[in-house]
């Protein structure tokens, strides 16, 4: 995929969801570059500012958007790379700088591990995705947030800025729980 | 280690050594934040090495920055460890 087309998937997809792309020119274009290194390198176009091992199973969480963006956005304005940022950012992008990374180290390490395996045959890779399977179960007291528009459901920490299908605003969304 | 490549640099007080991957904006801004302050570093684009390497660098690097993030930049062997892009920190610790 070209650097244009990979540039418009994420235009698209920053304003379904509430959000807006880097406003630093300089990084948007190392980071849709670095995207469009990975996806030629992987077959798909896994984080550029994180390791990835070439396995989708293993590299999963980390395929842009990732799986961390949503909560680094709400708590810092921002996700990992910076390509995804927060209209609070937006309005003032001198506060832009690097952030902790989410991602747990754990789900690193076995991928980690699975690259260095499938260099030497050591671990068997069913083992090495119940491992993995297992680790990414553990993190599942997330809140549910319903679209009172809409319907539409999500697990986050908080709402979305704006819901991705009826475009309803964050205030909009109620708790939700089951039962 | 083997593997890092030398910028040369006229500041070269400290020893510098970082750990980037070839794709990530805030390694290319740390690349380029060091060569603007003229500052001598080494770096390894961790991605670009085969993998039996690439798990040795990482481990590594993760005795200095456990979370195994990019990037790592490391003065005089460990005496100070900045990870992530922090300009002000950078220049406070090496100028
Ligand atoms: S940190 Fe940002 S650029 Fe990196 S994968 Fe997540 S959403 Fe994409």
């Amino acid at each position: 995929m070209s650097t244009t087309d990979i540039l418009t998937r994420m235009e698209t997809d920053a304003a379904e969801n509430g959000y807006y792309l880097c406003p630093d020119k300089e990084l948007l274009d190392d980071l849709i570059d670095g995207l469009s290194t990975n996806e030629e390198r992987y077959g798909y176009g896994s984080c550029p500012c994180r390791v990835a091992v070439g396995s989708k199973t293993y590299d999963g969480d980390i395929i842009c958007p990732c799986e961390y963006r949503d909560a680094d956005v709400d708590e810092f304005g921002m996700c990992f790379c910076a390509l995804f940022v927060s209209k609070e950012m937006m309005d003032d992008p001198s506060r832009m700088s690097s952030i902790p990374e989410r991602r747990p180290p754990e789900v690193q390490k076995a991928a980690m591990e699975y690259d260095g395996a499938m260099e030497e045959s050591k671990i068997p890779m069913h083992q090495l995705k119940d491992d993995i399977i297992s680790v990414k179960d553990r993190k599942n007291s997330i809140p549910v947030w319903r679209c009172e528009v809409c319907g539409y459901l999500c697990a986050r920490e908080y709402p979305p800025p704006i819901c991705p299908i009826c475009k309803a605003k964050a205030e909009r969304f109620q708790q939700f729980s089951f039962g | 280690m083997n593997c890092m490549k030398n910028v040369p640099g006229k500041n070269c007080g400290h020893h510098v050594a970082i750990y980037t991957l070839s794709t990530c904006g805030w390694c290319k801004k740390l690349k380029r934040l060091l060569k603007a302050l003229d500052i001598e570093y080494e770096y390894v684009d961790v991605d670009l090495l085969p993998k039996s390497e690439k798990e040795k660098i990482m481990k590594e690097a993760g005795k200095h920055n456990p979370r195994e993030s990019f990037p790592t930049l490391v003065v005089d062997h460990g005496k100070e460890v900045i990870v992530g892009f922090k300009k002000d920190r950078i220049r406070e610790v090496l100028l």
